[in-house]
């Protein structure tokens, strides 16, 4: 049987997430994806461009511009019969629509998967990743996200076909109004290889800076510990844990932060931990493979300035 | 308008959890027990809606045993004015919570429902969804702020790199993250007050729900502890630090 995916894209780029559930598919079945969007035909073609896809879907509308779950789930409920998996990247994207999907189907879902023991058996984090639970499918669609740290990027070099569908009518429940984007020359919290996060022992949003410059000077994304995102020192958007970004990156360097279990669940998963608190006590040192007990005031800057770094 | 919010008790979110040795789950024997806080944020938002008026009920509800009371009570406390739980004594898969509290919103008449984006013991992050879908509704996940203007609300949602508002038209379901408010403290003569407020145990059968709307989508086969890192070095000074990373672990 086949596995349809939803991929994730603003109608102009396609977002990594989508290539991380590619990887997850192909281990399932023969993989055909499904590009909703307005004007959109670039990203199809980028889709038909990626290894184990067998077939892209293209619908364009401009009800499907924005991604609305409301608009999306009819034109996959139509899809569906022909795919014993859908799967959608576990992003706030797949997250808001693939639940949709599912319950108008009435199937389960399974949510945030880490790995693929059978076509119908899935490990997933509980608890916030404090225990992972073996969870089998009863019914025989199966609607899936994926963490997309746990899969390899799927890489280029597909070519698949594009075949254009047609768009279902406008449902009209929901509407967009805007959006604010955080704009950053910085690599993606999600997919960078070194994010260097702060927590609430930088004391204020100004300090920050110093995390900042850091993580410049390493070419690394920013992130935060939930408490510094509750003090207000950073948006919510940068948040590592089991309530905001799952990252898994070479390196990850946490500074002032004191581990709560929260924190960990989003980055534990990372090949190499840093952490730099002055409180010797603090949780972070058991999950870090270096610890420096020091004041961050001093040793932050006298990173980002060392010479030793290039 | 009639607002519905559904809520869980899990396990303290400042508990460390226990796998049970026979890898059958987690254990929560004699663990402490709180109302799941993105929950806690969806009665507070609601309560809020009632003070201004723009609410005229907010009815809290559970599907659970008796010891979620206690938890229906803290709702009442922060302000609904009213609980019903649905008494059921194995935990429902989100697909199955979803088809109940469509019945239960269908009943009551209510205009809109807040829930929690996710329950911090499984973190599905399903049921919101998925009870919008069964309604027909609009939906409003994740959000941070929400304005409601006559028959739509606007809300904002937390998405990966930033925010997007939507309009939506009104019955909705809205789910919390977790900047939308700040929960109020309980005040002990809020406590007294929420133990005279109408608590109503109901079953399936009283909102025509039926069985096979209960059944399960998945069995869980085993519950693990996840591998754990080994411990790692303390480094004495910056100058260390960058040499192992640059040296040892190969990743500046």
């Amino acid at each position: 049987m086949s596995v349809l995916i939803i991929a994730e894209h603003n109608n102009s780029e396609l977002n990594s997430s989508t290539l991380n559930t590619i990887t997850a598919g192909t281990e399932l079945g023969d993989v055909d994806v499904l590009v909703a969007g307005e004007n959109c035909a670039d990203v199809a073609n980028a889709v038909a461009a990626i290894n184990g896809v067998n077939k892209v879907l293209h619908a364009d509308a401009s009800h499907y511009g924005h991604h609305l779950a409301e608009e999306l789930t009819p034109l996959i409920l139509g899809l569906a019969e022909n795919y014993e998996h859908i799967l959608a990247p576990a992003t706030n994207f797949g997250k808001n629509l693939a639940p949709r999907v599912a319950a108008l189907l009435d199937v389960a879902q399974i949510s945030d998967i880490t790995e693929i023991v059978s076509s119908n058996t899935f490990i997933r984090p509980i608890y916030a990743g404090n225990a992972l639970a073996t969870v089998q499918a009863l019914h025989a669609k199966k609607v899936i996200t994926i963490r997309t740290v746990s899969f390899e990027a799927a890489s280029e070099g597909g070519s698949a076909g594009v075949e254009s569908i047609s768009a279902g009518e406008q449902v009209g429940l929901s509407s967009f109004e805007g959006q604010e984007l955080t704009v950053s020359e910085r690599p993606d919290l999600a997919t960078a290889k070194t994010v260097v996060s702060g927590g609430r022992g930088l004391g204020s949003k100004e300090n920050f800076a110093i995390i900042e410059a850091l993580a410049d000077k390493l070419g690394a994304a920013v992130g935060a510990s939930r408490a510094a995102v509750d003090a207000g020192y950073i948006t919510n958007d940068k948040q590592v844990g089991q309530t905001g970004v799952v990252v898994a990156p070479d390196l990850y360097i946490a500074v002032g932060i004191s581990g709560a279990a929260q924190h960990i669940a989003g980055m534990k998963d990372s090949k190499v931990i840093v952490a730099i608190n002055k409180d010797p006590e603090a949780a972070i040192f058991n999950f870090a493979d270096y610890g420096l007990v020091a004041d961050l005031f001093d040793t932050v800057p006298e990173m980002t300035n060392s010479t030793k770094i290039s | 308008m009639k607002i519905i919010v559904p809520i869980k008790r899990v396990v303290d979110p400042y508990v460390s959890i226990r796998v049970k040795s026979d890898e059958t789950g987690v254990d929560t024997g004699g663990v402490k027990m709180s109302m799941n806080p993105f929950d806690e944020i969806a009665v507070e938002e609601a309560v809020q809606l009632l003070e201004a008026g723009t609410a005229t009920e907010v009815i809290a509800v559970t599907i659970a045993d008796s010891s979620s009371d206690e938890t229906l009570r803290s709702a009442l406390a922060i302000g609904a004015d009213r609980a019903i739980r649905i008494n059921c004594e194995t935990p429902l898969q989100p697909l199955s919570i979803a088809k109940v509290l469509k019945n239960i919103v269908e009943a009551e008449g209510a205009g809109l429902v807040i829930m929690g984006k996710q329950a911090i013991d499984n973190d599905n992050n399903q049921t919101g969804q998925m009870l919008s879908a069964l309604l027909g509704w609009s939906q409003g996940t994740f959000i941070s702020e929400q304005t409601i203007d006559g028959d739509t609300v606007k809300v904002t949602r937390e998405i990966d790199n930033g925010l997007e508002t939507l309009t939506l038209k009104l019955p909705a379901v809205l789910t919390t993250d977790l900047r939308l408010n700040e929960p109020r403290y309980i005040k002990l003569p809020n406590m007294m007050k929420a133990k005279k407020k109408p608590l109503d145990t109901k079953n399936f059968a009283d909102y025509g729900i039926a069985d096979d709307a209960i059944t399960a989508g998945f069995t869980v086969q085993k519950v693990q502890e996840p591998p754990t890192r080994k411990a790692g070095i303390i480094v004495d000074s910056v100058a260390e630090l960058i040499e192992k990373l640059r040296d040892e672990a190969n990743v500046i």
